[in-house]
């Protein structure tokens, strides 16, 4: 491995804020260390050794802070992650869903959409997916393009086929899509009902109202303080007695809005909003 | 009289988990450190590990939530499926990007981050494995003046990993189980 190329505490505050005044995105609240790891990866990859390197190629390229922006958020996300959660939405929190007509579900932060998918899944099987309204959200353009287009690869389908089975699913899971070449494609069936958008959590507002509300491993990014103002977004997202579903190792705790939400899974992090 | 450090980071893979348990058993009940266990496992299957590990330790073993400080005296063991970061502010952060060494938790990863904040007061033990995680996050402490042992490769199930670690940092201690726990012991007390 090459010598580490560290940016300083101050020197990452800089590059965040120029960011910020040049290209409008506002990283400067995530949180340190793993922001660190990230802009030494972007640094890494493209070759930029130094501190002024990466400034004056981030003022001076737009196509540099696109790179960037690829580096920066995480597009990690699997279909079925935490099967167990699947299972307990559907167990807890889908015979509420069930009583609207028409359920509005969030997904904030949704990457390339496979968290998406799956509750498209879950929602078809419980015979909702006709009256539901799926909004999924992300910062970044390319992750949008790429779940509008519902392809993945086949060589992961055989882990999320394995995570389907062990959600409590007993379809045949090959039914939701279909295989071309070394790619498999979602079926239109799923994603019909679902909205791709982009949405800035740090910067954009509330823009409707829900039932349900997804952020899994989103907010882990975040600093306690930009935690806590996201979550007040997600709050005010929330129909009264709406769901929010956290990642299992997230925490209202380090938030001042803890006591507007009951817990209905201490486990996988799921809330309901008061009243 | 200062303690030599101030956090303790464990790291292991393949072949590891006696090797992990036997140490954390053998630990002073009051630590006067935090302690971090990075342990490779698999995800997507509920995992007991932190409660197979508390029965086997006679400790409590936690994993901590995204945030959570770090406390003295409390054995943190790294959640399944997210790599582990430590932030200036002595808390934890989670991360749920790429595998590093195919692994995540990534040893290197949090190897490295605790290097960042703790410097020459990290004390990092790299156990059993097979693979390389942990041998740029063992550079990253030493880097740094932290201190850092390794698991003798002829006492480990899978010597992979402690030997990458060895053939990258010249002049490391190898230690076996035994001489990990007296080592630590001896430090955790430095009155006696």
């Amino acid at each position: 491995m090459s010598r580490v190329i560290e940016l300083t505490d101050q020197e990452l505050t800089e590059v965040l804020q120029l960011i910020n005044q040049l290209y409008g995105y506002d990283f400067t609240g995530y949180a340190s260390a793993s922001m660190h790891r990230r802009v030494y990866r972007f640094m890494h990859a493209s070759g930029l050794n130094t501190y002024d390197d990466l400034r004056y190629n981030l003022s001076e390229q737009k196509a540099t802070f696109e790179h960037f922006l690829e580096f920066i958020s995480v597009n990690v996300t699997e279909m079925f992650r935490d099967p167990e959660f699947f299972k307990t939405i559907k167990e807890e929190v889908f015979p509420r869903l069930a009583t609207y007509p028409l359920i509005r579900i969030w997904h904030a932060g949704c990457a390339t959409g496979e968290e998406v998918f799956s509750m498209a899944i879950l929602l078809k099987e419980a015979g909702l997916l006709e009256r539901t309204r799926i909004y999924a959200t992300d910062i970044n353009p390319v992750n949008i393009e790429k779940a509008k287009k519902g392809i993945m690869t086949l060589q992961v389908i055989k882990d999320y086929t394995a995570n389907y089975i062990k959600s409590g699913g007993s379809k045949d899971f090959s039914g939701y899509y279909t295989a071309l070449y070394n790619n498999a494609l979602i079926s239109k069936e799923l994603r019909e009902n679902i909205l791709f958008s982009q949405h800035n959590l740090v910067t954009d507002q509330v823009f409707n109202e829900f039932q349900l509300v997804c952020c899994r491993n989103v907010m882990i990014y975040f600093n306690k303080g930009l935690q806590n103002k996201v979550l007040h977004l997600l709050h005010d997202s929330l129909a009264p007695l709406g769901y929010l579903a956290l990642g299992p190792k997230e925490s209202l705790l380090f938030t001042d809005i803890a006591d507007r939400f009951e817990v209905i899974s201490p486990a996988f992090k799921i809330f309901r909003r008061n009243q | 009289m200062a303690k030599a450090f101030d956090i303790i980071i464990i790291g292991g893979s393949a072949g590891s988990v006696q090797v992990i348990s036997q140490i954390i058993h053998e630990l002073p009940a009051v630590l006067p450190v935090p302690v971090v266990i990075v342990l490779h496992r698999l995800k997507n299957v509920a995992s007991e590990m932190s409660k197979i590990l508390s029965a086997q330790t006679n400790k409590v073993i936690v994993e901590p939530d995204d945030k959570d400080p770090i406390k003295n005296s409390f054995i943190y063991l790294a959640p399944q499926n997210y790599h582990l970061l430590i932030e200036s502010d002595f808390t934890f952060s989670l991360d749920y990007s790429e595998v590093v060494q195919y692994s995540r938790p990534s040893i290197d990863v949090t190897f490295e981050s605790a290097a960042k904040v703790y410097g020459k007061k990290a004390f990092a033990v790299l156990l059993s494995g097979g693979n390389k995680d942990g041998t740029n996050g063992i550079g990253a402490v030493i880097v740094r003046g932290g201190k850092a042992i390794v698991q003798h490769p002829d006492s480990a199930l899978y010597p992979a990993m402690p030997s990458a670690a060895i053939a990258s940092n010249k002049g490391i201690p190898t230690l076996y189980p035994e001489q990990i726990i007296e080592y630590l012991n001896k430090n955790l007390n430095p009155s006696r």
